[in-house]
Protein backbone atom coordinates (compact mmCIF):
# COMPACT_ATOMS: atom_id res chain seq x y z
CA UNK A 1 0.00 0.00 0.00
CA UNK A 2 2.67 2.42 0.97
CA UNK A 3 3.94 3.02 -3.24
CA UNK A 4 0.07 3.65 -4.14
CA UNK A 5 -0.26 6.28 -6.27
CA UNK A 6 -3.55 7.78 -6.18
CA UNK A 7 -5.36 8.84 -9.40
CA UNK A 8 -6.78 12.29 -8.53
CA UNK A 9 -8.88 14.63 -10.73
CA UNK A 10 -9.10 18.18 -9.68
CA UNK A 11 -12.22 20.32 -11.61
CA UNK A 12 -10.46 23.48 -11.59
CA UNK A 13 -12.64 27.21 -11.94
CA UNK A 14 -10.83 29.04 -15.09
CA UNK A 15 -10.86 32.10 -13.23
CA UNK A 16 -9.61 31.02 -10.06
CA UNK A 17 -8.09 27.46 -9.99
CA UNK A 18 -6.83 27.37 -12.93
CA UNK A 19 -4.55 30.72 -13.27
CA UNK A 20 -3.64 29.77 -9.45
CA UNK A 21 -2.25 26.29 -10.96
CA UNK A 22 -0.55 28.56 -13.84
CA UNK A 23 0.56 30.48 -10.78
CA UNK A 24 2.22 27.54 -9.11
CA UNK A 25 3.94 27.04 -11.98
CA UNK A 26 5.43 29.92 -12.68
CA UNK A 27 6.65 30.12 -9.07
CA UNK A 28 8.04 26.32 -9.56
CA UNK A 29 6.57 25.08 -6.57
CA UNK A 30 6.45 21.67 -6.25
CA UNK A 31 2.85 19.56 -5.93
CA UNK A 32 2.14 15.43 -6.62
CA UNK A 33 2.13 14.45 -9.53
CA UNK A 34 -1.15 12.44 -9.35
CA UNK A 35 -3.50 15.54 -10.21
CA UNK A 36 -5.31 15.51 -13.21
CA UNK A 37 -6.41 18.93 -13.90
CA UNK A 38 -9.54 19.44 -15.81
CA UNK A 39 -10.58 23.44 -16.44
CA UNK A 40 -13.86 24.60 -16.07
CA UNK A 41 -15.69 27.80 -17.42
CA UNK A 42 -16.51 28.31 -13.69
CA UNK A 43 -16.74 25.90 -10.84
CA UNK A 44 -21.07 26.44 -11.26
CA UNK A 45 -20.41 23.85 -14.08
CA UNK A 46 -20.45 20.87 -11.91
CA UNK A 47 -22.46 18.04 -12.34
CA UNK A 48 -22.91 15.39 -9.98
CA UNK A 49 -22.93 13.00 -12.88
CA UNK A 50 -19.67 14.09 -14.14
CA UNK A 51 -17.73 13.60 -10.76
CA UNK A 52 -19.41 10.43 -10.47
CA UNK A 53 -18.21 9.32 -13.82
CA UNK A 54 -14.72 10.34 -12.63
CA UNK A 55 -14.87 7.52 -9.92
CA UNK A 56 -16.40 5.29 -12.15
CA UNK A 57 -13.39 5.82 -14.67
CA UNK A 58 -11.03 4.99 -11.88
CA UNK A 59 -10.16 8.09 -9.92
CA UNK A 60 -9.51 7.29 -6.35
CA UNK A 61 -10.41 11.08 -4.95
CA UNK A 62 -11.85 14.32 -7.14
CA UNK A 63 -11.94 18.13 -6.05
CA UNK A 64 -13.65 20.75 -7.06
CA UNK A 65 -11.89 23.81 -6.93
CA UNK A 66 -13.83 27.48 -6.92
CA UNK A 67 -13.49 30.91 -6.68
CA UNK A 68 -13.83 32.22 -3.30
CA UNK A 69 -16.82 32.59 -1.42
CA UNK A 70 -18.84 35.49 -2.52
CA UNK A 71 -15.94 36.03 -5.18
CA UNK A 72 -17.41 33.75 -7.93
CA UNK A 73 -17.04 35.95 -11.21
CA UNK A 74 -20.85 34.38 -12.32
CA UNK A 75 -21.94 35.37 -8.86
CA UNK A 76 -23.34 32.00 -7.37
CA UNK A 77 -20.94 29.42 -9.56
CA UNK A 78 -19.12 28.08 -6.95
CA UNK A 79 -22.16 27.86 -3.83
CA UNK A 80 -24.11 25.89 -6.67
CA UNK A 81 -21.03 23.69 -6.84
CA UNK A 82 -20.90 23.15 -3.14
CA UNK A 83 -23.93 21.97 -2.76
CA UNK A 84 -23.66 19.84 -5.81
CA UNK A 85 -20.47 18.23 -4.32
CA UNK A 86 -22.22 17.82 -1.01
CA UNK A 87 -24.76 15.86 -3.36
CA UNK A 88 -22.10 13.62 -4.78
CA UNK A 89 -20.70 12.88 -1.53
CA UNK A 90 -24.21 11.79 0.02
CA UNK A 91 -24.16 9.35 -3.36
CA UNK A 92 -20.75 8.43 -2.40
CA UNK A 93 -21.13 7.51 1.08
CA UNK A 94 -24.51 4.93 0.09
CA UNK A 95 -22.51 3.36 -2.59
CA UNK A 96 -19.57 2.96 0.39
CA UNK A 97 -16.61 4.36 -1.71
CA UNK A 98 -17.08 7.42 0.92
CA UNK A 99 -17.88 10.65 0.35
CA UNK A 100 -14.44 12.10 1.65
CA UNK A 101 -12.82 10.57 -1.57
CA UNK A 102 -14.42 14.03 -2.60
CA UNK A 103 -13.87 17.69 -1.67
CA UNK A 104 -14.92 21.50 -2.90
CA UNK A 105 -12.07 24.16 -2.10
CA UNK A 106 -11.94 27.53 -2.54
CA UNK A 107 -9.09 30.06 -3.74
CA UNK A 108 -8.49 32.71 -5.79
CA UNK A 109 -6.37 33.57 -8.74
CA UNK A 110 -3.60 34.46 -6.51
CA UNK A 111 -3.11 31.93 -4.49
CA UNK A 112 -0.51 29.93 -6.61
CA UNK A 113 1.29 28.13 -3.07
CA UNK A 114 -2.58 27.39 -1.64
CA UNK A 115 -3.45 25.31 -5.02
CA UNK A 116 0.20 23.46 -4.49
CA UNK A 117 -0.84 22.93 -1.08
CA UNK A 118 -4.03 21.71 -1.57
CA UNK A 119 -2.77 19.43 -3.97
CA UNK A 120 -0.45 18.33 -1.34
CA UNK A 121 -3.30 17.51 1.64
CA UNK A 122 -5.82 15.87 -0.70
CA UNK A 123 -3.30 13.37 -2.12
CA UNK A 124 -2.05 12.68 1.74
CA UNK A 125 -5.74 12.29 2.77
CA UNK A 126 -6.58 9.57 -0.37
CA UNK A 127 -3.18 8.23 0.23
CA UNK A 128 -4.26 7.28 3.71
CA UNK A 129 -7.72 5.97 2.71
CA UNK A 130 -6.10 3.84 -0.23
CA UNK A 131 -7.39 3.18 -3.43
CA UNK A 132 -11.07 3.36 -4.30
CA UNK A 133 -12.88 0.42 -3.60
CA UNK A 134 -13.94 0.18 -7.36
CA UNK A 135 -9.89 -0.43 -8.23
CA UNK A 136 -9.67 -3.16 -5.72
CA UNK A 137 -7.05 -4.53 -8.40
CA UNK A 138 -4.36 -2.27 -7.45
CA UNK A 139 -1.18 -2.79 -7.20
CA UNK A 140 -1.63 -4.26 -10.82
CA UNK A 141 -0.39 -7.79 -11.83
CA UNK A 142 3.75 -7.46 -11.96
CA UNK A 143 3.07 -8.93 -15.64
CA UNK A 144 1.80 -5.71 -17.05
CA UNK A 145 4.47 -3.64 -15.76
CA UNK A 146 3.32 -0.16 -16.28
CA UNK A 147 2.25 0.40 -13.15
CA UNK A 148 -1.23 1.51 -11.65
CA UNK A 149 -4.05 0.99 -14.07
CA UNK A 150 -7.73 2.17 -12.66
CA UNK A 151 -9.91 -0.80 -13.18
CA UNK A 152 -11.04 -1.75 -16.38
CA UNK A 153 -13.61 -4.00 -15.60
CA UNK A 154 -16.64 -3.79 -18.32
CA UNK A 155 -19.49 -1.19 -15.53
CA UNK A 156 -21.84 -0.72 -18.66
CA UNK A 157 -23.48 1.56 -21.14
CA UNK A 158 -25.18 3.51 -22.00
CA UNK A 159 -27.63 4.46 -25.11
CA UNK B 1 -47.01 18.21 -12.79
CA UNK B 2 -46.49 14.78 -10.69
CA UNK B 3 -43.70 15.60 -8.27
CA UNK B 4 -41.88 12.67 -7.48
CA UNK B 5 -38.86 12.11 -5.23
CA UNK B 6 -36.04 9.44 -5.42
CA UNK B 7 -36.12 6.33 -3.27
CA UNK B 8 -32.67 5.84 -0.91
CA UNK B 9 -30.02 4.19 -3.42
CA UNK B 10 -29.68 0.97 -0.81
CA UNK B 11 -33.49 0.94 -1.29
CA UNK B 12 -33.23 0.25 -5.25
CA UNK B 13 -29.97 -1.83 -5.24
CA UNK B 14 -32.07 -3.75 -2.29
CA UNK B 15 -34.37 -4.83 -5.43
CA UNK B 16 -32.03 -5.88 -8.19
CA UNK B 17 -29.62 -7.92 -6.42
CA UNK B 18 -30.12 -10.98 -8.36
CA UNK B 19 -29.54 -8.88 -11.65
CA UNK B 20 -26.39 -8.88 -13.90
CA UNK B 21 -27.95 -6.25 -16.52
CA UNK B 22 -30.46 -4.27 -15.96
CA UNK B 23 -32.69 -1.18 -18.37
CA UNK B 24 -32.87 1.87 -16.43
CA UNK B 25 -35.34 4.04 -18.23
CA UNK B 26 -35.97 7.90 -17.09
CA UNK B 27 -39.18 9.46 -18.22
CA UNK B 28 -39.04 13.03 -19.96
CA UNK B 29 -42.30 14.44 -18.18
CA UNK B 30 -43.23 15.45 -15.11
CA UNK B 31 -40.19 13.76 -13.05
CA UNK B 32 -37.52 15.44 -15.58
CA UNK B 33 -38.94 19.07 -14.45
CA UNK B 34 -39.08 18.42 -10.75
CA UNK B 35 -35.10 16.81 -11.20
CA UNK B 36 -36.41 13.23 -9.94
CA UNK B 37 -35.96 10.84 -12.95
CA UNK B 38 -35.17 13.08 -16.21
CA UNK B 39 -32.30 11.67 -18.60
CA UNK B 40 -29.61 13.45 -16.10
CA UNK B 41 -31.02 11.42 -12.95
CA UNK B 42 -31.09 8.34 -14.95
CA UNK B 43 -27.11 8.53 -15.69
CA UNK B 44 -26.55 9.40 -12.12
CA UNK B 45 -28.81 6.25 -10.46
CA UNK B 46 -27.29 4.11 -13.24
CA UNK B 47 -24.23 5.15 -12.60
CA UNK B 48 -24.10 4.63 -8.30
CA UNK B 49 -25.86 1.38 -8.81
CA UNK B 50 -23.18 0.18 -11.27
CA UNK B 51 -20.57 1.82 -8.66
CA UNK B 52 -22.27 0.01 -5.66
CA UNK B 53 -22.09 -3.58 -7.44
CA UNK B 54 -18.68 -3.22 -8.82
CA UNK B 55 -17.70 -2.69 -5.43
CA UNK B 56 -19.24 -5.51 -4.14
CA UNK B 57 -17.25 -7.69 -7.03
CA UNK B 58 -21.17 -8.03 -8.63
CA UNK B 59 -20.68 -6.16 -11.45
CA UNK B 60 -23.91 -4.74 -13.06
CA UNK B 61 -24.37 -4.18 -16.35
CA UNK B 62 -26.76 -1.58 -17.54
CA UNK B 63 -29.03 0.26 -20.59
CA UNK B 64 -30.12 3.60 -19.97
CA UNK B 65 -33.20 5.24 -21.99
CA UNK B 66 -35.17 8.02 -21.65
CA UNK B 67 -38.22 7.68 -22.91
CA UNK B 68 -40.65 11.03 -23.87
CA UNK B 69 -42.91 10.00 -21.42
CA UNK B 70 -43.95 6.73 -19.55
CA UNK B 71 -47.83 7.25 -19.36
CA UNK B 72 -48.07 6.66 -23.29
CA UNK B 73 -48.08 3.81 -25.17
CA UNK B 74 -46.85 4.75 -27.80
CA UNK B 75 -43.70 6.31 -25.78
CA UNK B 76 -43.94 2.93 -23.89
CA UNK B 77 -43.87 0.45 -27.16
CA UNK B 78 -40.64 2.59 -27.96
CA UNK B 79 -38.66 1.04 -25.80
CA UNK B 80 -39.58 -2.68 -27.05
CA UNK B 81 -35.83 -2.78 -28.73
CA UNK B 82 -34.30 -2.56 -25.52
CA UNK B 83 -36.15 -4.93 -23.55
CA UNK B 84 -34.31 -8.27 -24.67
CA UNK B 85 -33.71 -11.24 -23.07
CA UNK B 86 -30.74 -10.40 -21.14
CA UNK B 87 -32.13 -8.12 -19.11
CA UNK B 88 -33.10 -9.13 -15.89
CA UNK B 89 -34.85 -6.14 -14.53
CA UNK B 90 -36.47 -2.77 -15.50
CA UNK B 91 -35.73 0.25 -13.23
CA UNK B 92 -38.39 3.24 -14.32
CA UNK B 93 -37.26 6.80 -12.42
CA UNK B 94 -41.09 7.43 -13.54
CA UNK B 95 -43.76 8.49 -11.38
CA UNK B 96 -46.27 5.12 -10.62
CA UNK B 97 -48.25 5.12 -13.49
CA UNK B 98 -44.70 4.95 -15.66
CA UNK B 99 -44.00 1.99 -13.37
CA UNK B 100 -47.60 0.25 -14.14
CA UNK B 101 -47.39 0.90 -17.61
CA UNK B 102 -43.75 -1.01 -18.04
CA UNK B 103 -44.78 -3.71 -16.02
CA UNK B 104 -48.39 -4.20 -18.10
CA UNK B 105 -46.18 -4.08 -21.27
CA UNK B 106 -43.10 -5.52 -20.96
CA UNK B 107 -42.97 -9.34 -18.75
CA UNK B 108 -40.00 -8.35 -16.78
CA UNK B 109 -39.52 -7.36 -13.21
CA UNK B 110 -40.11 -3.51 -12.90
CA UNK B 111 -38.80 -1.54 -9.76
CA UNK B 112 -39.58 1.85 -9.13
CA UNK B 113 -36.92 4.31 -8.33
CA UNK B 114 -39.02 6.89 -7.54
CA UNK B 115 -41.32 7.57 -4.52
CA UNK B 116 -44.59 9.68 -6.12
CA UNK B 117 -45.58 12.28 -3.85
CA UNK B 118 -48.05 14.89 -4.87
CA UNK B 119 -49.79 16.75 -7.68
CA UNK B 120 -47.69 20.53 -7.40
CA UNK B 121 -45.82 23.43 -8.88
CA UNK B 122 -42.31 24.77 -8.56
CA UNK B 123 -42.39 27.39 -6.17
CA UNK B 124 -38.51 28.13 -6.68
CA UNK B 125 -35.90 26.14 -8.04
CA UNK B 126 -35.81 23.04 -6.28
CA UNK B 127 -38.81 23.51 -4.13
CA UNK B 128 -42.23 22.15 -5.06
CA UNK B 129 -45.47 22.35 -3.17
CA UNK B 130 -48.47 20.40 -3.29
CA UNK B 131 -51.72 22.49 -5.34
CA UNK B 132 -54.02 20.20 -5.88
CA UNK B 133 -55.94 17.06 -4.31
CA UNK B 134 -57.25 15.24 -7.45
CA UNK B 135 -60.68 15.68 -5.58
CA UNK B 136 -62.64 15.44 -8.48
CA UNK B 137 -64.42 17.69 -8.65
CA UNK B 138 -63.08 21.81 -8.73
CA UNK B 139 -64.14 24.29 -6.70
CA UNK B 140 -61.45 26.48 -6.84
CA UNK B 141 -64.40 29.24 -8.07
CA UNK B 142 -65.67 29.24 -4.82
CA UNK B 143 -62.45 30.08 -3.22
CA UNK B 144 -60.77 32.48 -5.16
CA UNK B 145 -58.40 30.15 -7.03
CA UNK B 146 -56.86 28.76 -3.16
CA UNK B 147 -57.80 24.87 -2.88
CA UNK B 148 -58.86 24.05 0.94
CA UNK B 149 -59.19 20.55 0.14
CA UNK B 150 -55.87 20.04 -0.21
CA UNK B 151 -53.82 24.06 1.03
CA UNK B 152 -55.90 23.77 4.42
CA UNK B 153 -54.48 20.55 6.51
CA UNK B 154 -58.26 19.65 7.83
CA UNK B 155 -59.51 20.44 3.84
CA UNK B 156 -62.72 21.72 5.58
CA UNK B 157 -65.14 23.80 2.98
CA UNK B 158 -66.29 26.40 5.22
CA UNK B 159 -63.41 27.95 7.13
CA UNK B 160 -61.19 28.81 8.86
CA UNK B 161 -60.91 26.31 11.78
CA UNK B 162 -59.93 27.70 15.42
CA UNK B 163 -56.44 26.82 15.07
CA UNK B 164 -55.52 29.68 12.57
CA UNK B 165 -53.00 31.96 14.25
CA UNK B 166 -51.45 35.04 12.33
CA UNK B 167 -52.51 33.64 9.32
CA UNK B 168 -50.88 30.13 9.52
CA UNK B 169 -51.89 26.71 10.49
CA UNK B 170 -51.63 25.37 13.69
CA UNK B 171 -50.56 21.97 12.25
CA UNK B 172 -47.42 23.38 10.64
CA UNK B 173 -46.92 27.50 12.03
CA UNK B 174 -44.89 27.28 8.32
CA UNK B 175 -47.97 26.21 6.24
CA UNK B 176 -49.93 29.10 5.69
CA UNK B 177 -53.71 29.12 6.35
CA UNK B 178 -56.11 28.42 3.39
CA UNK B 179 -58.48 29.92 4.43
CA UNK B 180 -56.72 33.25 5.73
CA UNK B 181 -55.68 33.33 2.09
CA UNK B 182 -58.89 32.39 0.62
CA UNK B 183 -60.32 35.55 2.78
CA UNK B 184 -57.16 37.61 1.88
CA UNK B 185 -57.71 36.94 -1.92
CA UNK B 186 -61.75 37.27 -1.94
CA UNK B 187 -61.04 40.43 -0.16
CA UNK B 188 -59.20 41.84 -2.53
CA UNK B 189 -61.41 40.64 -5.35
CA UNK B 190 -64.34 42.16 -3.66
CA UNK B 191 -65.86 38.93 -3.30
CA UNK B 192 -66.32 38.34 0.17
CA UNK B 193 -70.06 37.52 0.15
CA UNK B 194 -69.42 34.61 -1.44
CA UNK B 195 -68.34 33.36 1.97
CA UNK B 196 -71.46 33.98 3.32
CA UNK B 197 -72.71 31.05 1.83
CA UNK B 198 -72.28 27.74 3.32
CA UNK B 199 -71.29 25.21 1.66
CA UNK B 200 -72.80 21.54 2.20
CA UNK B 201 -70.37 18.74 2.63
CA UNK B 202 -68.05 17.54 -0.59
CA UNK B 203 -69.52 14.78 -2.97
CA UNK B 204 -66.20 12.59 -2.00
CA UNK B 205 -67.73 9.93 -3.85
CA UNK B 206 -66.05 12.46 -7.09
CA UNK B 207 -62.84 11.56 -5.65
CA UNK B 208 -60.90 8.37 -4.49
CA UNK B 209 -64.28 6.38 -3.98
CA UNK B 210 -65.36 3.77 -6.56
CA UNK B 211 -61.87 2.52 -7.59
CA UNK B 212 -59.68 3.69 -10.25
CA UNK B 213 -60.74 6.55 -12.20
CA UNK B 214 -61.36 6.84 -15.63
CA UNK B 215 -61.84 10.11 -18.05
CA UNK B 216 -62.97 9.61 -22.18
CA UNK B 217 -63.55 12.04 -24.27
CA UNK B 218 -65.76 10.43 -27.44
CA UNK B 219 -64.55 13.41 -29.40
CA UNK B 220 -61.10 12.60 -29.30
CA UNK B 221 -61.50 8.87 -29.54
CA UNK B 222 -60.01 7.20 -32.66
CA UNK B 223 -61.77 3.87 -32.08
Amino acid sequence: MQDFEPKIVAFCCYYCAYSAADLAGSLRLQYPANIRVIEMPCSGKTDVRVLLEAFEKGADGVYVLGCMEGDCHFLKGNYRAKRRVKQAKKILDEIGIGGERLEMYNLSAAMGPRFAEIAQEFTERIKKLGPSPLNKNYPPPPKEGEGHKGNSTKAGEGE
Amino acid sequence: MIIAEAKPLAEVAGLINDAQKILVVGCGGCVTVCLAGGEKETGILAAALRMLRKKEGNPLETVEVTLTRQCDPEYVDMLAKYVTDDIDAIISLACGVGVQFLAERYPKWVVPALNTKFAGATIEHGVWEERCGLCGECILYKTGGICPVIRCSKSILNGPCGGSQNGKCEVNPETPCAWQLIYDRLKTLGKLDLLLEIQPPKDWSKSRDGGPRKVVREDVRLA
